[in-house]
């Protein structure tokens, strides 16, 4: 404490009147001090209060439904029969997780594909242009994505999903049966490309991590361009791309608007892929208008079962993310997080 | 590498065998033609929807609201006025809600709460609200705000529910650029006597809100596309309305509206909304973008 010049010069100056040091500052001036501080706290907190409470809420609003039906068999029945009050939200789920995983499935190679070709093998001059490209699919709205979903892109691609759905009729749930202009194809197919921004932006940002040591390291052992990516780049991100992979999953499972244009809004499960079906999202928008009482509930229900999927895969990812982060040494939420670039691409 | 100094020997050594190179080629390829692959999408949406939208552009497209009767009067459907108008004062309020929010929350983060076990939490909470559900966010506003008010449909309910969906993007892109403001700022600051507030107010956000203006900006954007938590918030009406509590109309719910018809001409008119929206939005995008490229910090 003496050692430091400023503290003893503080302790040993003389007090004014009410016992305060002269360098203090007087209660009143440091009141806005406190009214900031503890203003913004009281900020901070709201945020957490407001999500429990909401949280609470839609519990609350969901119970009716869940005590009818049980939580077990409202989850996993295969009946959603509004008039018959019946309410089994399985086929739901069935299409909410399909055209998700279809979108996983088609968008993450495409999107990491685009990371490292922006990356590592595109010239210095198409880096920045391309960059913008694929971040400006993120500026398109989703109910955008729907109308030139159904209107442009389901009517010219049915022929060839019927073609498909023949070839592969010895497959059960792909092939077989009659192809309808909305289906869980088109859907995963669309939400595909809604995802490709975020998971391309996070990938591309874990990418840019990797130290140019590694691949300076297996470029000068005689590697090749793509053994370098394969050997140098791929496996220091791995982590960092399933953390956004899982993120654009989320999303997925939460979009509403084009999937309630695109999925058909049909509420059984469809017989195959390229069937119409439903999803938990398209249920609530689409039915949640006219809906009165116990239906109403079971669509809150169905939101409640909605944001706890994507709370256990945005946890999952973050997770991830954290982690891939954590293991290349790097520590605080800049390094954590998807940052401005996630938060763009996020947008 | 020298050639002419290597003998054919070394020169054999140091080849790389022709299996390895065509492999190189045809992933390098691959990649390639994936990243084409993911550009066709965005070629095809911006020519469709000029194509679709552009024709519909008329002189009365923006300057009439809507009309009820779209399935005789194939010819006087009106425009999308109240469309545009609804989606600006609905996302005035949001942002007027959510920037001052946010910029808190990020503030008490950044300069108090840093690395605290509450700060901690708080941060995990914004990344919960990322990753809800746009619909879920309408869910939440119409189970407090309808049901537990016994109220109806109106703009600022709406605007509540947008609010809510902006914030972590307001809060997370904040609090980065607020974490970029140089230290040595805060603590000459501080030396010199200012106070804690004083330091905030004059120096790390001056510094700061170049940056943080392309994130507001950014949430803007978002909260301008989205349809789902409109749809029970604000509702869907023909008319222009400034008032904030009765119903009101906006860009995306009255594309959504408009798909679902039979009449080509208001399918026609979802596709002139949808540019008016795209642009809007892209307008919004650019200008973030240039902003973030003015400022010092991020």
């Amino acid at each position: 404490m003496t050692a430091n010049p400023i503290a003893r010069a503080v302790s040993a100056s003389p007090t004014t009147g009410g016992g305060r040091l002269l360098l203090q500052r007087s209660p009143l001036a440091r009141l806005p001090d406190t009214v900031v501080r503890y203003g913004l706290t009281a900020l901070a907190a709201l945020i957490l209060a407001l999500i429990v409470y909401f949280f609470v809420r839609l519990v609350g609003q969901a119970r009716p439904a869940f005590a009818k039906e049980g939580v077990v068999s409202f989850v996993f029945g295969n009946d959603w029969n509004v008039n018959a009050e019946h309410f089994g939200a399985l086929p739901l789920l069935v299409g909410t997780l399909i055209t998700s995983a279809l979108a996983l499935l088609i968008g993450v190679p495409v999107a990491v594909a685009a990371a490292i070709y922006a990356t590592e093998l595109s010239p210095r001059r198409l880096r920045g242009p391309l960059t913008v490209l694929v971040d400006l699919l993120a500026a398109v709205p989703s109910v955008v994505y729907g109308l030139w979903g159904i209107f442009f892109l389901a009517p010219k691609l049915q022929g060839t999903e019927q073609w498909v759905a023949d070839r592969l009729s010895f497959i059960p749930f792909v092939g077989g049966g009659l192809v309808t202009i909305p289906n869980y194809f088109i859907t995963g197919l669309v939400l595909a490309v809604m995802i490709l921004p975020i998971v391309s932006a996070i990938s591309r940002e874990v990418m840019t991590t990797v130290p140019a040591d590694h691949k300076e390291a297996a470029l000068g052992l005689g590697a090749t361009r793509w053994e370098m990516i394969r050997l140098a780049v791929l496996p220091y991100c791995r982590s960092g791309i399933v953390g956004g992979a899982m993120l654009g999953l989320g999303r997925a499972i939460g979009e509403t608007i084009a999937v309630t244009i695109l999925i058909g809004d049909a509420p059984q499960l469809g017989h195959h892929l390229f069937n119409q079906g439903y999803s938990l999202a398209a249920v609530i928008a689409n039915e949640f208008g006219e809906a009165q009482g116990l239906h109403r509930s079971a669509l809150f229900a169905a939101g409640l079962v909605l944001f706890v999927l994507t709370l256990l895969v945005n946890g999952l990812a973050r997770g991830l993310v954290i982690r891939a982060a954590r293991a290349r040494g790097q520590s605080g939420p800049a390094a954590a997080g998807p940052g401005v670039a996630g938060a763009v691409a996020g947008a | 590498m020298s050639a002419q100094s290597a003998s054919p020997s070394t020169l054999e050594r140091f080849a790389v065998s022709s299996a390895r190179r065509r492999r190189d080629r045809v992933a390098r390829g691959s990649i390639l033609a994936a990243t084409a692959l993911a550009l066709i999408p965005l070629v095809l949406i911006v020519y469709y929807l000029l194509e679709k939208g552009l024709g519909s552009w008329s002189t009365g497209f923006f300057t009439t609201d809507p009309t009820g009767n779209t399935f005789f009067k194939t010819s006087s459907i009106g425009g999308i006025k109240s469309a545009i108008l609804g989606t600006i004062e609905i996302v005035a309020l949001a942002s007027a809600i959510a920037v001052p929010v946010g910029v808190g929350v990020a503030l008490w983060l950044v300069e108090y709460g840093r690395g605290s076990v509450f700060a901690q939490l708080v941060r995990f909470f914004v990344d919960v609200l990322t990753g809800v559900p746009s619909i879920v966010f309408g869910l939440f506003i119409y189970i407090v705000l309808i049901v537990g008010t016994g109220g109806t449909y109106a703009g600022y309910k709406g605007s509540l529910a947008l609010s809510l969906l902006m914030l972590p993007v307001v809060i997370r892109s904040a609090e980065v650029v607020l974490q970029l403001v140089p230290s040595a700022l805060r603590e000459s600051a501080l030396a010199l006597g200012a106070p804690r507030w004083k330091v905030i107010a004059r120096v790390v956000l001056p510094t700061a809100l170049p940056g943080m203006v392309t994130g507001v900006l950014l949430a803007v954007a978002r909260g301008a596309g989205e349809t789902a938590p409109l749809l029970f918030t604000a509702a869907y009406t023909h008319l222009t309305t400034f008032n904030l509590g009765s119903f009101m109309n906006s860009l995306p719910v009255q594309i959504y509206n408009d798909v679902t018809s039979p009449t080509t001409a208001v399918v026609n008119r979802a596709w002139g909304a949808a540019l008016t929206l795209v642009v809007m939005i892209l307008l919004l995008n650019i200008v973030a973008r240039l902003i973030s490229r003015r400022s010092r910090v991020a």
